[in-house]
């Protein structure tokens, strides 16, 4: 059946071959390079380069902001999700539609922006600084931009399982006698579980990498505010091809292992829905 | 109809049952609207006003200056020669992936999500390996005076890698929730392959298509990281309108640089916009056809 039908459309062999192709060119075969330049350092070059102190403390801050960011998100993104969904309120439609924006607006704008907002005299900055919460040119700083960039993930991975839950389970469950908050922890909750995961790895993985929306805001002192990012950029623009390289496959081995968590995340998501429904 | 009945008998038991009090709805709306107001709105407003905060004269001036508009000259070459082979290659793997089953497709949908995964940085850093002074083919294109990196070309190329799943990752999804039965019904009936491609596929795809394509505009646009490793920041020259923007800011500028920075927030909020519009089409047209298959 399978082999008749992929007979019927034609342009199989054209758009794979261009696919693959074009792929190649522009994504695989630059990103073996890295891999190739880093494979010509000796292991001792390779490993002081990535455990210098400088890399361990970029990576600090760089895994931690990020982290953090990611678990505010998905707090809030939650509850934002949970609201967009459930109830009625004014210019939600707008609201919905401004969830995006940190995909859309360039992160150098984001940058400079949060900046602007958190500075000692800026409109979020001037209540925070009497107080001795410095955000602008801190690590705080970096969580801010961070959460910012990370943001629409978990709003845009679980507004969609909310839609589709199933109304009657819930009256099922509140006719059974559960109360209201029985029922979300028991009946809803761990229906969103695999989302709020896979939105969580999604915010981080994008967080691990970021770059213009951090390097404005975070004052970039080596050994505190530096990310690990700025960090390969600080070592490109001192031609230091090989130490950039080595911290960049670091980073790239992280990506790789998020990108594979969150496939099997997807997975287990799509494989436990239908599971549900029938 | 069987719980018609039912329903009615108990309505105050069941509202508290299956949604929450009042009072709850109400600070959980508040919280979710204080959290985006924090950390999207407020962003937003202070591009605008610090932007204006000159006034309109000084606003117009930054924008107008010969090397912000270098800036955006070179801005929209670059997306004009990126968006177009991002797209070609957004439609012929949603093609392949959605209108086909080959061994390791699967594998082939992660990987297009690669340049997603991989930090911008690292997009910029693997050009400078390959074509930069000291890279790869960095003698042999010093030998042939070819400039690519700290020159345009490697802005296109490190753009064309960050862009590259965007018009892909938008069409896959849809084309494969529509199935191959339009297109198989079209063969059949003796179009050949290019005719059925534009009088039956792309129609059904172009919203989700346009979308692609304004979304890969807009990032093609407004790209930074990966832009800023390979453009040397040559004033004038290899300046894209990000980069314009950061060095205005580096130069305390900040007037100048929130005004050109207003105007890539504007194309962002023209892509909202767009995403907003394209769901309202697609859901009216499943609306129609839902409404059209019943009858």
């Amino acid at each position: 059946m399978g082999a008749r039908r992929r007979r019927i459309l034609p342009g199989f062999g054209l758009a794979l071959g261009f696919t693959l192709l074009y792929f190649g060119l522009v994504v695989l075969i630059p990103l073996g390079g890295l891999v190739l330049k880093s494979s010509t350092m000796s292991w001792g070059q390779f490993w002081g380069a990535v455990t210098a102190p400088r890399a361990l403390a970029s990576y600090r801050l760089t895994f931690g902001a990020a982290l953090a960011g990611a678990g505010i998100n998905v707090l809030f993104g939650a509850i934002v999700a949970w609201v967009l969904v459930r109830y009625d309120f004014p210019l939600k439609k707008l609201v919905d539609a401004l969830v995006d924006l940190p995909f859309a607006l360039p992160t150098a704008v984001a940058g400079i922006a949060l900046t602007s907002l958190y500075a000692g005299n800026g409109w979020i900055g001037r209540w925070l600084e009497p107080l001795g919460i410095k955000v602008a040119f801190a690590p705080l700083g970096v969580v801010v931009a961070l959460t910012f960039i990370g943001l629409p993930f978990v709003v845009r991975t679980v507004q969609p399982v909310l839609e589709d839950l199933d109304a009657e389970i819930e009256e099922a469950a509140a006719s059974l006698g559960a109360r209201r908050w029985q029922t979300i922890r028991r009946v809803i909750f761990p229906e969103l579980w695999p989302a709020l995961a896979t939105g969580f790895a999604l915010a981080l993985a994008r967080a691990l990498g970021e770059y213009g929306s951090v390097v404005f805001i975070a004052g970039n002192i080596q050994m505190k505010t530096e990310i690990t990012a700025l960090l390969i950029v600080g070592k490109l623009e001192q031609y230091d091809y090989a130490g950039a390289t080595a911290v960049a496959v670091v980073m790239l081995f992280a990506s790789f292992v998020l990108l594979l968590t969150i496939n099997g995340l997807q997975r287990w998501a799509t494989w436990r829905r239908p599971a549900f429904g029938d | 109809m069987a719980s018609a009945p039912a329903e009615i008998a108990i309505p105050p038991a069941a509202a508290r049952a299956t949604a929450e009090p009042a009072l709850v709805r109400r600070v959980l709306i508040g919280v979710a609207l204080v959290f985006l107001g924090l950390f999207l709105l407020l962003p937003l407003a202070t591009v605008f006003a610090q932007a204006l905060e000159r006034g309109v004269a000084t606003y117009f001036a930054a924008l107008t200056e010969p090397v912000a508009w270098a800036a955006i000259k070179l801005t929209l070459l670059t997306a004009a020669i990126v968006v177009p082979l991002n797209t070609v290659f957004g439609v012929a793997a949603a093609w392949a992936i959605a209108k086909f089953e080959f061994r390791g497709k699967s594998l082939l949908i992660t990987l297009i999500d690669l340049p997603f995964a991989v930090s911008p940085v690292i997009a910029g850093l693997i050009y400078v390996l390959l074509f930069g002074m000291r890279g790869w083919f960095g003698p042999w294109l010093g030998a042939h005076d070819i400039q690519i990196i700290f020159a345009v070309p490697g802005i296109v190329l490190a753009t064309l890698f960050v862009t590259c799943p965007l018009v892909a990752r938008e069409l896959i999804p849809l084309m494969q929730a529509q199935g191959r039965e339009d297109e198989e019904a079209a063969v059949v009936l003796g179009a050949r392959g290019w005719q059925t491609f534009w009088r039956v596929t792309l129609p059904n795809i172009k919203w989700g298509l346009l979308y692609g394509v304004i979304l890969c505009n807009a990032r093609a646009m407004g790209e930074f990281g990966a832009v800023s490793v390979v453009s040397g920041h040559i004033r004038g020259l290899t300046n894209t309108l990000t980069l314009h923007v950061e060095v205005l800011y580096n130069e305390y500028n900040f007037a100048g640089a929130f005004a050109v920075a207003s105007l890539l927030a504007l194309l962002s909020l023209v892509t909202l916009a767009a995403r907003s519009l394209v769901e309202w089409k697609t859901q009216r047209v499943s609306a129609v056809e839902r409404v059209t298959d019943e009858h």
